[in-house]
């Protein structure tokens, strides 16, 4: 690609991310949440590629790095359901206490939820896309 | 809506039905906002920017025109016993919505609670993540591990090394 | 009677998938499928005169939008998003393999 979009998206990507960060985080009291998030971040992840390319050994290191983040993610959600279970004896139990309403810390175990969903959604998204430009880099 | 949905499977250039497809669901973002959704209209303005993005990049290396019709019997067959299908489909599903609760005026048998008391029980003031995520954890657990089967499958049908033909 | 919308969106999917022969409009015909179920769930949660379901610092309580159709057309959408890039993953592969998108042709090949 060319300079002009090297540098812009050089300059955007940090704020997408930081964006998506806001929206998980603040999924439990605004429109969004883990979802949404974690797609945004993605979103920065894919406009990186696209403008910067690189070579198939990065991609693949890249990707792999993705897929761990995607399997931790998942893993933290087990992790938060079966402490429940673990502590209180059902699953899902809000083991944290509810704190001050409408402050970032507070709904329990809403938050944690948001940002183990966020890492698992953009570490997927992002595992798809970059399988599938690694498969065309492949086949040139 | 319905416009671009018909656009999108009778245009014969491949790009140009998945641009249509892009009509159907960015209006689909635009009328989850007037239903009250803006959780929805988010998510969906960026998975309509990436399935554009899936798609085409599914077609600019390989080839964007349609397979023509042959004219044959067989597809003239075909094509009336689908007509015929879904008029006949449209006629039963009209029957259907008289059992639905009327438009604008649901029957709250289970969501009355949670509206009455999530908030109280959670302490989360956005009532979708927390029904999403604390009343209801069984079923976002069972999507997150189909979309991981998802992406497992994925990087299986497309890793480097082909399997032995 | 505003339900009739979202089958007709779902019909003209259903036709594209029987009637079409080639594999990216089927893909684009499934995913208008998905889009029609969304629009008819989130069209059975819908509440005349509501807000959407978030309470504001102040405001005690007002009419909300069902919020269980909401959560569940959520996490669909996502899948929705997978499920695709698996369809267009699993064409790729075919197209690699045979040079064509044509199921016709796909089957008479026989690899």
């Amino acid at each position: 690609m060319s300079e002009i979009v090297k540098t812009v998206s050089r300059i955007f990507a940090p704020l997408i991310i930081i964006f998506g960060i806001y929206v998980t985080l603040h999924g439990h009291l605004t429109p969004g949440g883990g979802f949404a998030g974690g797609l945004v971040i993605a979103g920065a992840v894919i406009l990186l590629v696209l403008a910067y390319g690189g070579g198939i050994e990065r991609l693949t290191r890249e990707r792999t790095t993705t897929s761990r983040l995607e399997s931790s993610g998942i893993l933290l959600f087990w992790f938060v359901a079966v402490l429940g279970l673990v502590i209180g004896g059902i699953f899902f139990l809000n083991i944290m206490g509810k704190g001050i309403p409408f402050a970032i810390f507070s709904a329990g175990i809403i938050p944690v939820c948001n940002i183990a969903i966020a890492i698992e959604v953009g570490g997927a998204i992002s595992t798809i896309l970059l399988a599938l430009v690694l498969f065309k880099r492949d086949k040139k | 809506m319905i416009l671009g949905a018909i656009l999108a499977i009778w245009l014969p250039n491949l790009m140009a039905a998945i641009i249509s497809m892009g009509i159907v669901g960015y209006s689909l973002a635009l009328s989850f906002m007037f239903l009250g959704a803006p959780d929805l209209a988010i998510v969906q303005i960026i998975v309509e920017t990436m399935s554009l993005i899936i798609l085409i990049a599914a077609i600019i290396k390989t080839t964007e025109k349609d397979t023509p019709d042959e004219k044959k019997l067989s597809r003239a067959v075909l094509y009336i016993g689908s007509t015929a299908f879904f008029v006949v489909f449209l006629l039963m599903s009209i029957k259907v919505f008289y059992q639905l609760p009327p438009f604008g005026n649901p029957a709250l048998r289970m969501a009355s609670d949670y509206i009455a008391s999530g908030f109280e029980k959670t302490g989360a003031p956005n009532l979708v993540a927390a029904v999403i995520l604390n009343l209801r954890g069984y079923d976002t657990l069972g999507e997150v591990t189909v979309l991981f089967a998802a992406v497992v499958g994925l990087v299986v049908v497309l890793r480097k090394t082909g399997r032995k033909r | 009677m505003v339900y009739i919308l979202p089958i007709i969106l779902f019909l003209v999917g259903l036709f594209g998938v029987l009637v079409k022969r080639n594999l990216i409009k089927i893909i684009i015909s499934v995913s208008i499928m998905d889009y029609a179920l969304f629009l008819l769930l989130a069209m059975i949660g819908y509440r005349s005169e509501a807000m959407p379901p978030i309470e504001v610092k102040g405001i005690e309580y007002v009419k909300f939008v069902d919020p269980l159709p909401q959560a569940l057309v959520l996490t669909a959408i996502v899948i929705g998003l997978a499920t695709t890039a698996l369809l267009v993953g699993i064409a790729i592969r075919i197209y690699q393999k045979y040079g064509t998108f044509d199921i016709e042709k796909i089957r008479k090949l026989k690899g």
